[in-house]
């Protein structure tokens, strides 16, 4: 490798790891974090498992949209007040539907979404063993006949 | 052995059944779970006279549209002019929230496009927004008189819309336009 090279590969990565640094400081809100560290944790869980519904794609931890600035304030308020994770989960689904969770509730409308895994897995071993079984009748005579063909 | 090449073409209607419906649906449409139920409370300064206040008493006993508006808000922009000529006609009071806006520019905004609204809600910090389960302005909300969400609109306000998604509704909620004129 030239050494022009080295250098460009070295700027590139000092670059990137510089990127990979602020990363970091962007999540921050101008609400402190919580002084009880299981808080804390409970809270950052939460902010993890919440869409924003701006950028669908992106937790409201992740996103820096507006509407998840407002979200994460509200959320870390009402778990301050002692609201418990149920209670925070009530709130945004009675205002936004379940479509705000990343993990949403088992029930009437959601049980094809979390059934399907299991149903294509089992389907997939029904073929499985459908072709096992076929196999498995195969005579093995078979295969001398293709060793006949073989010059 | 039929079914061996049968089912293939079984599992592709199946997938492209799915994906017909599922390709055609907008992700950006999240149904609000506030349809049918009681409005959200909520009290604010008027955009255009902060000492007093705009609420859910404000749109009791009438039929009424609620719009998420804000100057920063591109699609906003492009229904205003509707929301104008709807006004005009009289046939049912508008009323605004203006989200996380600057009131000055809210105001400038009002002045020099024409005001549709008989008031706007300044919800600087977008509480109310987040109890309203807004998430994209514009948005409109159809409420009956007595307070229930009966619509709710994502997107700009078009004529078109107006006339296949509100009219219908607001007709069978109160009878014949305008509902302003209802006694109650």
């Amino acid at each position: 490798m030239s050494r022009a090279r080295q250098l460009i590969s070295f700027r590139a990565s000092f670059g990137l790891s510089i990127l990979l640094l602020t990363g970091i400081v962007w999540a921050i809100d101008p609400t402190p974090p919580f002084d009880d560290a299981s808080l804390e944790k409970n809270y950052q869980e939460l902010i993890n498992e919440v869409r924003c519904l701006v950028c669908q794609n992106q937790t409201i931890a992740d996103s820096n949209a507006p509407l998840a600035s407002d979200l994460r304030r509200e959320i870390h308020q009402m778990m301050g007040d002692g609201a418990s994770r149920p209670e925070v989960v009530e709130f945004l689904v009675s205002r936004y539907g379940d479509f705000v969770l990343y993990r949403p509730p088992f029930h009437s409308k959601t049980w094809v979404l979390w059934g399907a895994p299991v149903f294509l897995l089992a389907f997939g071993f029904l073929i499985f063993s459908r072709i096992l079984k076929a196999r498995m009748k195969q005579p093995l005579g078979e295969y001398e006949v293709l060793d006949e063909m073989t010059p | 052995m039929m079914w061996r090449y049968l089912m293939p073409l079984g599992i592709f209607i199946v997938l492209t059944a799915f994906f017909v419906k599922g390709l055609s649906l907008n992700p950006r449409y999240v149904p609000s779970p506030l349809l049918g139920k009681p409005a959200p409370e909520f009290e604010l300064p008027r955009l255009k006279d902060p000492n007093s206040k705009l609420g859910n008493i404000d749109f009791e006993g009438q039929v009424a549209l609620f719009n998420v508006w804000a100057t920063w808000c591109v699609g906003c922009r492009q229904e205003h002019s509707f929301l104008v000529e709807l006004s005009q006609e009289n046939n049912i009071p508008i009323y605004g929230l203006n989200w996380k806006d600057d009131r000055d520019a809210a105001l400038d905004w009002l002045s020099s496009l024409g005001d549709p609204y008989v008031g706007s809600a300044f919800d600087e910090i977008g509480d109310t927004a987040i109890d309203w389960g807004v998430y994209g302005a514009p948005e409109t909300f159809l409420l009956a008189s007595d307070g229930t969400v009966l619509y709710k609109h994502i997107a700009p306000l078009t004529r078109e819309i107006w006339t296949s998604e509100f009219l219908p509704r607001i007709i069978a909620e109160c009878g014949t336009l305008p509902c302003l004129e209802l006694d109650n």
